[in-house]
């Protein structure tokens, strides 16, 4: 398989402060990773490195052209959709207004409002809701909400923040079923970041652990899953 | 009741002016949080512009529309050179670079066109309107210049995609950069925008308050009223505060004894206070929930 992203040596720093020591890691076309790890060991800061929303240095190569130095809103148009802690919400606004901004940058109309009607298939309590303010609607649907609004880009690589964050066990079962079935179908490249681990390793079909802003370990996430040693040291289940 | 009505339609009439200030404020107080002190001086300049064209020769609609485009494009002007450095420095850099823009403005336009009070046409003329006695030609057409205008803007940021566009950059500007959009050049077009909106503030106005390096100063507080009464985070709210900033200074200053001309802006500027006290946000603005 080739190769979609290739992250080399990435060291990221918030003012003073180094967050990232080195980082290398790669991400195959086609393929759902996950990076796991605990409470501050990087992870939101590798995913924010990539659409350089912190600053960094390294290679971070994207389908073989380097993503270093561009602007957060040109590296969109490489086909990357980030979908950010917190999920970015534009809480003021529809939600198909929310849809319709996540397709800004595309120019074929008809297609996206057929990719509109494909979200809707995908989560249908968007439809029901497509004229309230997105604001309104509960973690979860707001969670569907960022999902369905980075898909509209027609994303190559889809970043995901934390998805499973503040949501009931439940709704995570739901959301991860549809993230593998996009992944299966839609032949989107996902790169997720998780706390999670448990999850995340069913879901996923490579994984790497970050500790204090380095990869630690990395392998095949059955592999990973069924390693009671790495399990206990470094994912805590 | 003939006074009242006659009141009442006159102060839609300058309300309709306050509204495309308040509007302008409150785009540039959206996109980047500060209220911009010189809008009023912007719009007077652009007016002093558009009085040198015609003295020039050029008929009055070609210098309106000649004067609009000049107001965006100096609008854009203004952002990038002196605004989009300051971003990231703290409020009092940005409120001195305001005042320093408002003083440089307004000797500019008197050293141009020196301090002396001057004629203004307006093309809707001053004869009763339809031929009622309640409101005159030009009053009509200030009220419906601005309702197009307010109109034109609705659909633009209603059903286009640069509008859409520049509301997800003001209202959640990492999410924007995220979903691919420019949020600095989203910026640079809502300060291009204001300033054309105040230019066709200070055009309409003109010709009532007459043409001078100072004409907006009265002009712009009810601006800043009309923003605060109806929520600076509220476009809609801000027209609709400017209208009744209008109406309600209008009607003060005839019926309530020993206001007059003179003491309207305080009875003005009173109520708005009163509002303030009862709703802080305006009557149509959110509160904004910060996570700290």
């Amino acid at each position: 398989m080739t190769t979609l992203l290739n992250v080399k040596d990435l060291r990221a720093y918030y003012g003073q402060v180094q967050a990232l020591h080195g980082l290398s890691f790669s991400l195959s076309e086609g393929s759902l990773t996950t990076l796991l790890g605990a409470n501050g060991a990087g992870k939101t800061t590798t995913l924010r490195a990539i659409c350089n929303m912190v600053r960094s240095t390294g290679g971070i190569e994207f389908d073989g052209k380097p993503l270093n130095h561009r602007s957060t809103e040109s590296i969109v148009r490489f086909g990357i959709a980030h979908v950010p802690q917190g999920r970015g919400t534009f809480t003021t606004m529809t939600v198909e207004e929310n849809l319709q901004l996540g397709a800004i940058t595309r120019k074929d109309n008809a297609g996206i409002i057929s990719d509109i009607e494909r979200m809707y298939a995908h989560f249908p309590v968007l439809k029901q809701r497509h004229t309230q303010q997105a604001g309104t609607l509960s973690g979860g649907e707001q969670q569907m909400l960022a999902v369905a609004r980075a898909l509209m880009l027609r994303p190559r690589l889809m970043l995901l923040d934390e998805p499973s964050f503040g949501l009931a066990p439940l709704v995570v079962r739901d959301l991860f079923r549809i993230l593998g079935k996009i992944n299966r179908e839609d032949k989107v490249s996902i790169l997720v970041v998780e706390q999670n681990a448990q999850l995340a390793l069913e879901l996923a079909d490579h994984a790497y652990v970050i500790e204090t802003g380095r990869i630690v370990m990395s392998g095949n996430a059955k592999d990973i899953a069924n390693n009671e040693e790495i399990r206990k040291s470094y994912l805590g289940y | 009741m003939e006074l009242f009505t006659n009141q009442v339609l006159a102060g839609i009439a300058t309300g309709a002016i306050y509204a495309c200030m308040a509007l302008a404020v409150v785009m540039i107080y959206q996109a980047i949080d500060h209220l911009n002190f010189a809008q009023g001086e912007m719009a007077m300049f652009s007016t002093f512009i558009s009085w040198q064209l015609m003295q020039w020769g050029i008929p009055y609609w070609a210098a309106f529309v000649l004067t609009l485009a000049l107001s965006f494009v100096g609008g854009i002007a203004i952002e990038r050179i002196l605004f989009k450095p300051l971003a990231k420095a703290p409020i009092l850099t940005n409120v001195a670079g305001f005042i320093a823009l408002f003083a440089i403005i307004n000797s500019s336009a008197g050293l141009i066109w020196d301090f002396t009070i001057k004629q203004y046409p307006t093309p809707f003329g001053s004869a009763p309107f339809l031929g009622s006695q309640l409101i005159s030609t030009h009053q009509a057409g200030m009220i419906g210049v601005t309702v197009l205008l307010l109109l034109g803007l609705y659909f633009f940021f209603q059903y286009t995609k640069i509008g859409l566009a520049m509301r997800a950059a003001a209202s959640v500007p990492e999410s924007a950069r995220l979903v691919g959009i420019n949020t600095s050049w989203m910026i640079a077009l809502g300060w291009g925008m204001a300033s054309a909106i105040g230019s066709i503030a200070g055009m309409l106005i003109a010709p009532v308050v007459f043409l001078e390096p100072n004409m907006m100063g009265g002009v712009l507080i009810y601006g800043f009223a009309a923003a605060v009464l109806g929520g600076l985070t509220s476009p809609f709210g801000a027209v609709v505060g400017g209208f009744l900033v209008g109406v309600f200074e209008n009607l003060a200053g005839t019926y309530i004894p020993g206001v007059g001309n003179e003491l309207k802006l305080p009875i003005a500027l009173a109520l708005i206070i009163s509002v303030l006290v009862v709703k802080p946000a305006g009557l149509f603005g959110r509160h904004i929930v910060k996570r700290v």
